[in-house]
């Protein structure tokens, strides 16, 4: 479904296809510049190479398009208005999300300072699942949260990705990438990535 | 119309006053003697020759001339706002849109003026012209440089904000629109607070010129208003072509937050 083919940007380097309905682990050290290559799928950054969903290159349709369907999610996410309900053009359709994910339920009219950066990150998840996009570019979409909340959105995520969604997850995590990723791409200090089945 | 004329020796005695100014420096170790010294005859140059640089203007009542003292005087202003600039634009734009904005602002607002209402005859006699311009360029300049650097520094800021917006699939307007309203409050500020203090506070310079002159004090502050229109619609005009022009040069065509295109100035 996605074809990454001669991504450039800065030292990364790499090419690789991600199926519908799968989901792989994006694995390396601190700094390796796993961020960068997510970014750069989404085309956050100016980057060069062949990045096509279904055999359309991305550059075919306006940025904001391929971003709907192509979703980054920041490992720490920005916010923009002053209470929760303002990040959300429709707080029905996120409220099952809420609930399923442990989140307070009248979290809507909360200021986000009050959120704790657990309840910062979840959040953050919703609003990108909202958008039911193809494809999901998590980074560390845990690395806030306690078991039982990293489970939940494991299981989300998993659910999603049942319904035909795929996924790039990162995670310093090892037994993570191997329980959520059907394989994993590991990125070495070089910008390569090689890949590990699990 | 009738005034009290000054020779330059009667120039002495108030000077003396500034000196008195670098001997409190001197005294107190403020170590801003040498500064004041610096500013002073930077004003008393500067003044001196822009007094003779006008005789010469009115006597020519040339378009050529007026129109390069009016370049200059745009130049000055650009230069200016780079100064006044936290982080900057990329290269050439960092002159480049404070000085199209600057222009094009104070430029069409004292057009605007000289051909609706003041009618000098020929319309671009220098003695109407240029301070006018020149009144009004101060002002749309700190609007324009105010409002750039909130800009660039809201952006700067609300990266990870920005980034999260876009990233959901905002165009760039939507993406920058609060940091945009940011920076336009700031330009407009100014000229507001001067709007509101204005003859309670402050009885102001030009007003101030015109009574000494002889003016009568209720066509003096005919004038004023006039002014101060212009310098509103100006500033406004200015800011608001900067920011918008400044959001696009820090964004991209794929909507991309470019903050790779800041550099930081001194």
């Amino acid at each position: 479904m996605l074809t990454v083919s001669g991504l450039k940007r800065l030292h990364i380097c790499v090419s690789f296809d991600l199926r519908g309905g799968e989901c792989v682990a994006l694995q390396g050290p601190s700094g390796v510049g796993k961020t960068l290559l997510l970014r750069s799928i989404a085309d956050l950054d100016p980057n060069e190479g062949a990045v096509k969903l279904d055999g359309k290159l991305r550059e075919s349709m306006p940025a904001p398009a391929w971003r709907k369907q192509v979703t980054y999610l920041a490992a720490e996410p920005g916010w923009w208005s002053d209470t929760v309900r303002e990040h959300f053009t429709a707080w029905d359709d996120a409220l099952p999300l809420v609930k399923r994910l442990r989140l307070p339920e009248d979290c809507a009219s909360w200021p986000i300072q009050r959120l704790s950066t657990g309840e910062r990150q979840r959040l953050a998840l919703v609003r990108g699942l909202v958008l039911q996009s193809r494809v999901l570019l998590l980074d560390e979409p845990t690395s806030a949260l306690d078991a039982a909340s990293a489970a939940a959105v494991e299981s989300l995520i998993a659910d999603r990705v049942k319904q035909g969604a795929s996924v790039i997850w990162s995670t310093h995590d090892d037994a993570q990438a191997r329980r959520v990723g059907s394989r994993i791409l590991r990125m070495s200090t070089g910008g390569r990535i090689e890949e590990e089945l699990t | 119309m009738t005034y009290i004329p000054l020779a330059y020796g009667d120039l002495i005695l108030p000077a003396l006053l500034v000196v008195m100014d670098g001997v409190l420096s001197l005294v107190l170790h403020l170590k801003l003697e040498r500064q004041l010294a610096v500013a002073t005859v930077r004003m008393v140059v500067q003044l001196v020759l822009v007094g003779y640089v006008l005789t010469f203007l009115f006597a020519a009542v040339s378009p050529l001339w007026t129109a390069l003292a009016a370049f200059v005087m745009v130049l000055f202003a650009s230069r200016e706002i780079v100064a006044r600039q936290k982080r900057r634009l990329p290269g050439i734009w960092s002159y480049g849109l404070g000085a199209s904005c600057t222009l094009l602002a104070a430029g069409s607002v004292t057009m605007f003026a000289l051909l609706t209402e003041l009618r000098p005859d020929p319309w671009y006699h220098p003695r109407y012209a240029l301070p006018l311009l020149g009144m009004i360029l101060g002002n749309t300049m700190t609007g324009i440089s105010l409002g750039l650097d909130v800009l660039i520094t809201g952006l700067v800021r609300e990266r990870s904000a920005i980034e999260a917006c876009l990233a959901l699939g905002g165009t760039r307007y939507q993406a920058v629109l609060p940091v945009v309203r940011d920076a336009l409050r700031s330009g407009f500020t100014p000229i507001m607070n001067s709007m509101a203090a204005i003859g309670l506070v402050s009885l102001p310079g030009m007003m101030t010129g015109q009574i000494l002159a002889g003016v009568a004090p209720v066509d003096a502050a005919k004038y004023q208003l006039l002014i101060m229109f212009l310098i509103a619609g100006g500033t406004g005009l200015g800011t608001l072509a900067a920011v918008l022009g400044g959001a696009r040069l820090l964004t991209d065509q794929r909507h991309r937050l470019r903050l790779d295109r800041v550099s930081s100035g001194g």
